[in-house]
Formats: C-alpha cells, structure tokens, sequence
C-alpha cells in the first residue's frame, strides 16, 4: 500500500514569486520596445494589446553551447526510404536533420510571443510623465474618496458600533426570547425575603416558600442565558467610500483642418493628440476634453470627427481660440475647472489674425488656462533653417511674444512622427517653477 | 460468467478514487515485484491539479526550488503553450527520491492512473534506485532535505544581501551549470545536517577570526629567492587541482572575490546541476525502462482480466503515442523519440532472448536463446547508460526496422553525405554512431580551468578541447565569459585548443569583450 497524498488544495500559485520576478527583470526591454514602437509605428496601435515577443537582452540564459554552424557532426536519423550509402543530399537552409531541429527547439523558448494588454502598454509607455501641474490641489490623482454614511452592517469596528441601533435589536430580542426583567426578579425577591421574615411552621407557607425559590433560581438562570446585549445585536456604522472631483480638468485639442494642412501635417498633428488624448484618459478619469477643429471657421466637434472627418476651407487661427472661449465660459467656468490646451497647426494663418490670436491669448485665454501648448508643424527641410530661431510663421512670431510673458505658455516645433514623442515628453514634463493660480 | 469478470475488474468507470487507485497499486504491485523482479524505493503517490503540474514543471520538477526569474520564464513559456493548446501537459512527473515521489494529476482517467503508476512508480523508480549512475552520483534520501535547506539558505541569503546580489549570483552560477559537475570523479555525498554544521561553523569561525589588523600588514617582503617563488608557484597550482574540469567548483573553491555566502550558492547550484547529470545521461534508458514496465504490467493485468478492453483500449492508445517514432523527414520530427528507442530496444532484447534469429545469435551470443530476459534487462538497467546501453544492445533487427541511416554532415560543405544505412556494412557503424551521439562528453563542449598565475594578474586561462572543430556559438559564449568574470573577479579568457592537431583555434579574453 503506498502512501497517497492528495496535494490538489495546496496552494496554487508556486511560481507566482518567479513570475513575478521574471517580468520585473523583462521590465526594463518591454519598456525600450514599446518605445521605439511609438517612436516609429502607428500610434493608433498604442491604444491596443500588443504582442510583443520574448525579450532577449537582460533575461537570456547564455551557456557555452556548440556552434551549429562549424565542424563536422555525423546524425542518425530514422526513415530512411531511399538513401544509399554515398548518396550526397543538399543541405536545406540551415542544415538538415537533428542538428536543425535541436536549434530549433532551444530558439523557441528566447523567441515566443507574450500578450502584453493595452493597460500594461500603456503604463510601460507613460511611465514618469505627468500632466504639469495639477499641483493646484497638488494631487496625482483626480479623484479623491470621501467616506459617506451608507446604512448600517454587521462587522466593523468598535468606534463605529451604532448604539442606538443595537440596543434596538437586543430589546427585541430580550423580548421574543423572555428575558426575565429585573424588577420581575426584584419582585419575586422581596416576595421571598418577605416571606422568610414571617414565622414558619405553616406548611402551606413552607411550600409557597420553596416554590418562590425555585421560580427565583429558574429566573436567574433563564437571565444569565440569555445575555442583554448579544453579539448578533451589534450594529455598525456603514461607510462608503465617494468619489468626489476634487481636480476637474479639461483638455482642450485645437486643430487646424484647413487645405493649407496637407496629409502629412495632418497626421503629424493627429498623433500628437492621440498621444494626448491616450494620456489624458489614462492618467484622469475625470477629466474633460473638449475637440475644437477650425478652418476660416471653428466649431466644436466630437473626438472622432475631430480626427477622421474631411473638411476644407481657409485658415483663421482665431475662430479656434474664440470657439475655445465660448466653451469655458459655457461650460468650464475656471474656478472650478483647470483648463488646459493643446493647439497644432502648420503656422499658416490669414494675414492679420495672428496677432488677433496673440491678443485673445494675452488678454484672455491665458488667464484662464493653467497650461497652454502650441505645436506647429513643419517640413522636415525647414527644421535647419527655423529648428532654434524666432523667425518663421506670422502665428509662430506672434506666439513667441506670448510665450515670453506667460510661463505656462509652451510651443514646439516638430516635423517627423519620430520628434513627437520627446516633444511629449518636454511638454509635459515637470515643471516646478511654473506659477501657481490660486 | 460475465459477473464474475466483472467483479474481477480492478476499475469499471473512468472516474478514480482513492479506493481505486490503491486496489490498482496493489495488482500493479504484486506483478512489478514478483514477476518482473523490480527493486523500488518505498512509494508516495501525490495527486496534484494541473496548475500545479505547471508549477512543478517551471521548477525544474523539484517539489521544492529556490525562487529565481528564469524559472518564471519558464512557467511563462510553458504557461503560453498550454492555454493556447499547443502542448498538453505530462501525465506524471517523477522525483529521484527516497520516498520515490510520483505526481499524479487529477485530470486522469482511472486506466491513466493506472499506467502512470506502472511507469512511473515502478519503471522509473526502479531505474532510480538500480541504475549504477543514480547509484553513485545522486543520494536520493538527502536531495528533498537538501533542497529544502538550499531553498531556505538563498530566501535567507535575499533577506540579507537583497535579492539582485542573490540573482546576480545565480545568473552566473546557472550560465556555467553545464560546467558544474563532475564526469570522472565521484562527488562527496551529501547529508543536511553536516551541511548546515558545516556552514554555521563556517560562518562562525570567520566571525570570530575576524581581525581589521591583517589587512593593515605591509606586504611581504621582496627579497625571497627566486627558486623559494617558484616552488611556492608550483606547489600553488598543484594544491588549485588544475586542470579542472568543474567550473562551478573551482570557482567556488578558488575564486578571491566571493563571500561565503556566494560560494555556497555556488555549491547550490553546482549539487543541482549534479544531481541531473545521470538523468541526461539515461534518458533512452530511464523512459525505455518505464515504458517496457508499464507495457508488460498493464499486458499482464489484461490477461488476468483485471482490466476491461475499454480501459485496454485507451491505454494503448496513450502507449502507442508515447511512442511514436516519425521519420526525419515528416514535419513532426523532434529527433529520435527517446521512449521509442528505448521501448523497442527492450522489446527487442526480450525477443532475442526468447526467440533469437541466426543474426541475433551471431550478434548476441551470450544472451541469445537464454529465455532470461527478465535476467538480462535487470542487468542492462543496472549496469548501462545510453551511450554503453545502445553499443552494447541496438540489434540489426532494430535498425532495419528504425531504417536508421548515418549523415555526415561537415559545415564548409552544402551536402551531407549518407555515410552508412541498414545494411551490413551500415550497422557497426550507426550503431557506433548513435551510441556515440548520447554521450553527454562528447556532445557537451569539453572546458577546462587550464591555469590561472595566482600571484600575478590573476589571470584565469580556461581552454576549450574542441572536437571535431565543432566550436562555441560566439554571443552566447562572450556572454558566459562575462559571468565567469564575474565570478573570478579578474580577467578570463578562453582558448579553443583542436584535440587532434594541438593547434589553438581561437582566443578570446573579457578584456576584448565590452559589458
């Protein structure tokens, strides 16, 4: 008779520890890959599961192992049908029989595919970035709880006992099990002592007496069964926790669709808001985003549109920033919301306007927006000749003076899907010595 | 009639209970022992889940295993297949050890259970305690508590040192694992208790030898004649043993840079990596031995109707599977299929010495005709592995039916050419061939610690006995190079000395490598 051990209730999760090990050494590769991704790939495809294969550096296993590719090995092999002795076969790409099929099995395990889901994408992507500065209440995050009476429940803890509510429930059930009450036990008592101080002999007052007793002694015991507060009595305050806005914000995308955006423009632009959009969603469930597209005249519209739908006509800037402000003053009101904004456009601008825009920015938007980002984008030939001047288009020139009285006023230049992404990263990196409205 | 087979019947459903399960052990039992004559550790037979199975499969198939990432690339690896359907899992996984512990899983059907038990818990756990490898390289009674001590030592050793010094240590210690054992010299058995005497002596006589004074001691002096150095010299790599065949060992005896505690992981490590080396050297022989077990008990226990034609049926379903041998060029080809190697070959050497052809007399004189092939496998199981196991046994029989053909295969050449077939003038040679290509000596790459100037640079001079100029795959041996650096301390190279002509094929050092 061997010894049988059922080990099926055993804890499961043995190599939880190693797994959890393992993808924290693989971190730092799935990282650089989801990187270089973004940095060249679609950015559409971020927003997505990704299969990313096994990663090499870092959480390879070398050995010293033969080098299938030199020296002289001799195979044995089964099924032979028609060889001869002598018989010469050409190889087959990387060689034919067990020494191909040995490598093969020892890549699969460094080369096999992982699911990475669109959460721990997008985490190894946005990883140390922030939004600037919702220092205001000086949160990362935009939802705080606050714990709210919700009822009463039967486990908690004892600062939060209802006593009210529990001494309810055990007077009910002093009552429907018959708890003898105290004055019914001091009666009877006073009966007894009154009895006992008259004279005895009398039999019939002796078992009066002795009755009493036992009544008095059943009553007792009856009470000490059942006890005044009982824990199934006990009740305690229930909280909740509440979500409460504590940090709305809204983002505002403005974009240029106008004819001058060529294809390319368009693109470039739709990334950068992607990138924006993907942060804002992941980073502040609480937050707004408001889509305004403009051409000669601006409206608002909803994301998809914003990205995907044709429109064409001329160019003025200001219709944008003017859309804008009706929004916040409709919807946004600035004491109650931070407001941020993010416009991408190509420069161009109906003659005149840009310094319209910059008026509007001066007088009115940036008091009102916590943080104010322009990025325009250009031909990959003019990078050398405006990548660090103040010269360029009228709207660039005319923002460069906004630029240098508001601190949160950022812009940018970018002009190839690969700048997108550090133009993320410096755009919304931290920025400590910006001004703080209170 | 009918009635009193079926009460004959160890199991009737597929389902299984632990009623069943014993019932069956015990039939299986009885015909292991009395008549095939196995010699077995006592038996523990644990049911697991498949999840579990998972685990034990990522841990190397120890029930019990320090943590490291690389197991969890496995568990991952492994995990992927299995939810994505493209690998089952293994019925049963068995441990060299005293208790012999055989993993069941529940997912089997009773007639599963039952061939498992016959394979596992008696074919290879015969295997274990017979075979002369297991025999001398491996102590099944102490493995169990020494893994339990090896994995609390290194959750200790993360407690203390944190856990990248501990995996940075290990990274090393596996990467050279390969390198780790001892093939000619028996290594020293094993017993927890002296082991952790040891180490807790270790450590308290280093603690209280401690003294800050001796590293404030001025060098020795320059003056002492040169023949009193060189004799130092000589009698410094004499005591060093070199040269050693043992990486793992020598860095673990030799090395100046590790703590105590490193080198004990080393020594983790370096007993792990020994306690597998018989395994890799029998695997034809372990699972042939397991598989002719299971075949000839669960045969008998049909004939003595303990066993419907149903549960019959499946079991030789599984069988069949198991041993399923594709030819090279059917796209299912995984190399030559271990289980039916040496299932055939048992078969075969039951055939010879039941009913022998004239070939096999010529080829067999000594075992053919006997009719002792109980006899005779209990021998080859005791006394063989792979390499003596396949010259010594592989029939002309065998190697028609296999239609086994040798390819010569040089790399500077686009062809291979067949060197031999089954015929006649084939059959030394392939079976030469094929015993030759499961000799983990000549398939493993030969390092040896050649010579390291202790007093000098340091410099750790390791050689590569290339065979046949088959050399290392470059990354990954630049990448090994690195580790052993690191745990040397000092600069390593490698030279690639051709055995034949003596001539030195390649060199490479850590000092060319960049990190």
């Amino acid at each position: 008779m061997p010894n049988f051990i059922d080990r099926r209730l055993n804890p499961k999760d043995k190599s939880l520890g190693n797994r959890q090990r393992f993808l924290k050494r693989a971190r730092e590769e799935l990282k650089r890959t989801i990187k270089e991704r973004v940095k060249s790939g679609k950015i559409a495809d971020v927003d997505a599961e990704q299969n990313v294969s096994m990663p090499a550096r870092g959480v390879n296993e070398p050995a010293f192992q033969p080098d299938a590719n030199s020296g002289e090995r001799r195979h044995v092999l089964p099924g032979n049908r028609e060889f001869a002795a002598g018989d010469r076969i050409p190889k087959r790409g990387s060689g034919g029989g067990a020494g191909s099929a040995g490598a093969g099995t020892g890549q699969s395990e460094d080369e096999f595919q992982f699911v990475l889901s669109r959460e721990e994408v997008l985490d190894l992507f946005f990883e140390d970035l922030e939004l600037p500065d919702m220092v205001k209440l000086n949160l990362k995050e935009s939802v705080t709880f606050k714990r709210r009476r919700a009822g009463f429940s039967a486990s908690g803890s004892p600062t939060n006992i209802n006593v009210g509510r529990t001494m309810r429930n055990s007077y009910g059930r002093r009552i429907a099990l018959r708890r003898p009450s105290r004055r019914e036990i001091e009666a009877l008592a006073d009966e007894i002592a009154g009895l006992e101080t008259e004279p005895r002999g009398r039999i019939k007052h002796r078992q009066r007496l002795e009755e009493l007793r036992q009544k008095l002694d059943s009553l007792e015991r009856r009470r000490r069964r059942i006890p005044y507060v009982d824990p199934v009595d006990i009740r305690f305050n229930r909280f909740e926790p509440q979500p409460l806005p504590n940090a709305s914000a809204v983002m505002f995308c403005l974009m240029d669709v106008s004819a001058s955006m060529g294809e390319r423009e368009k693109d470039l632009a739709k990334r950068f808001f992607v990138l924006l959009h993907l942060f804002l969603k992941r980073r502040y469930e609480r937050i707004d985003i408001v889509f305004i597209r403009h051409t000669d005249e601006a409206g608002e519209v909803d994301e998809n549109t914003f990205f995907y739908s044709k429109q064409s006509g001329g160019t003025v800037v200001s219709t944008a920033l003017e859309e804008m402000l009706r929004v916040i003053r409709e919807r946004y009101p600035a004491h109650e919301w931070n407001i941020y904004a993010a416009q991408a456009s190509d420069g161009e601008n109906i003659s005149g306007d840009s310094e319209r825009c910059a008026s509007l920015l001066h007088d009115e938007l940036m008091g009102l927006c916590q943080y104010y980002a322009y990025v325009e984008i250009i031909d990959e030939r003019e990078t050398e000749i405006f990548g660090t001047t103040d010269n360029g288009t009228s709207l660039w020139r005319a923002y460069r003076t906004v630029d240098g009285e508001w601190p949160n006023f950022q812009m940018t230049r970018i002009a190839k899907p690969a700048d997108i992404y550090p133009v993320f990263r410096k755009l919304f990196g931290k920025q400590p010595e910006m001004q703080l409205r209170k | 009639m009918s009635k009193g087979a079926a009460s004959n019947l160890l199991f009737q459903s597929s389902d299984w209970n632990f009623e069943t399960l014993a019932r069956t052990y015990d039939a299986i039992e009885e015909i292991a022992l009395d008549d095939l004559g196995l010699d077995v550790y006592p038996n523990q037979l644990e049911i697991i889940s498949s999840e579990q199975m998972l685990d034990a499969y990522s841990s190397v198939g120890m029930p019990l295993m320090y943590q490291h990432w690389s197991f969890g690339k496995r568990f991952v690896f492994e995990d992927h297949l299995y939810r994505r359907g493209r690998r089952g899992l293994a019925y049963e996984l068995v441990i060299n050890s005293n208790p012999c512990i055989t993993y069941l899983m529940e997912e089997n059907t009773m007639a599963m259970q039952a061939l498992v038990t016959a394979h596992a818990a008696f074919g290879h756990n015969h295997f274990f305690k017979n075979n002369y490898l297991f025999r001398q390289w491996t102590d099944a009674s102490a493995i169990l508590s020494y893994m339990d001590f090896a994995k609390k030592y290194i959750s200790k050793c993360e407690e203390r040192h944190g856990t990248p010094a501990v995996e940075a240590i290990l990274d090393s210690a596996h990467a050279l694992m390969e390198q780790g054992v001892f093939r000619y010299r028996r290594p020293p058995r094993l017993s927890t208790e002296k082991e952790q005497e040891r180490m807790r002596e270790r450590l308290e006589y280093e603690e209280q030898t401690f003294s800050d004074l001796w590293r404030t001691l001025p060098p020795a002096g320059e003056n002492n004649d040169p023949t009193q150095l060189e004799r130092e010299l000589s009698e410094r790599k004499k005591s060093l043993n070199l040269p050693e065949e043992n990486l793992l060992y020598f860095l673990e005896k030799t090395s100046l840079i590790l703590e105590p505690w490193q080198r004990e992981i080393l020594r983790i490590v370096r007993v792990i990596a020994q306690y597998f080396y018989p395994q890799r050297q029998t695997k034809v022989m372990n699972e042939g031995c397991a598989t002719f077990v299971h075949y000839t008990i669960m045969n008998t226990l049909f004939d003595q109707d303990k066993i419907s034609e149903g549960a019959m049926l499946e079991i030789l379903q599984s069988h069949t599977n198991v041993v399923f041998q594709p030819g090279f060029d059917d796209p299912r080809f995984p190399g030559i299929n271990p289980y039916a190697l040496g299932f055939a070959m048992m078969q075969d050497i039951e055939r010879i010495c039941v009913e022998p052809t004239a070939e096999d007399r010529d080829w067999f004189p000594e075992i053919a005709g006997t009719g002792l092939w109980r006899e005779t496998l209990l021998d080859a199981w005791a006394n063989h592995r792979d390499e003596s196991f396949i010259l010594q046994f592989l029939s002309p029989a065998l190697i028609r039916k296999f239609r086994l053909f040798l390819l010569t295969d040089e790399a500077d050449d686009n062809f291979c050419e067949v060197a031999s077939i089954h015929n006649e003038r084939g059959y030394e040679t392939i079976r030469g061939a094929l015993a030759r290509s499961y000799d983990i000596g000549s398939s493993q790459p030969d390092i040896q610690v050649m010579d390291v100037d202790l007093l000098g640079d340091r410099h750790l001079r390791l050689q590569h006995n290339v065979k046949n100029g088959v050399l290392l795959e470059e990354n990954s041996r630049d990448a090994t190079l690195r580790h052993v650096r690191r745990l040397w301390g000092y600069e390593v190279s490698l030279a690639g000395v051709d055995m034949e002509t003596g001539e030195t094929l390649y060199e490479c050092s850590t000092e060319e490598l960049s990190d």
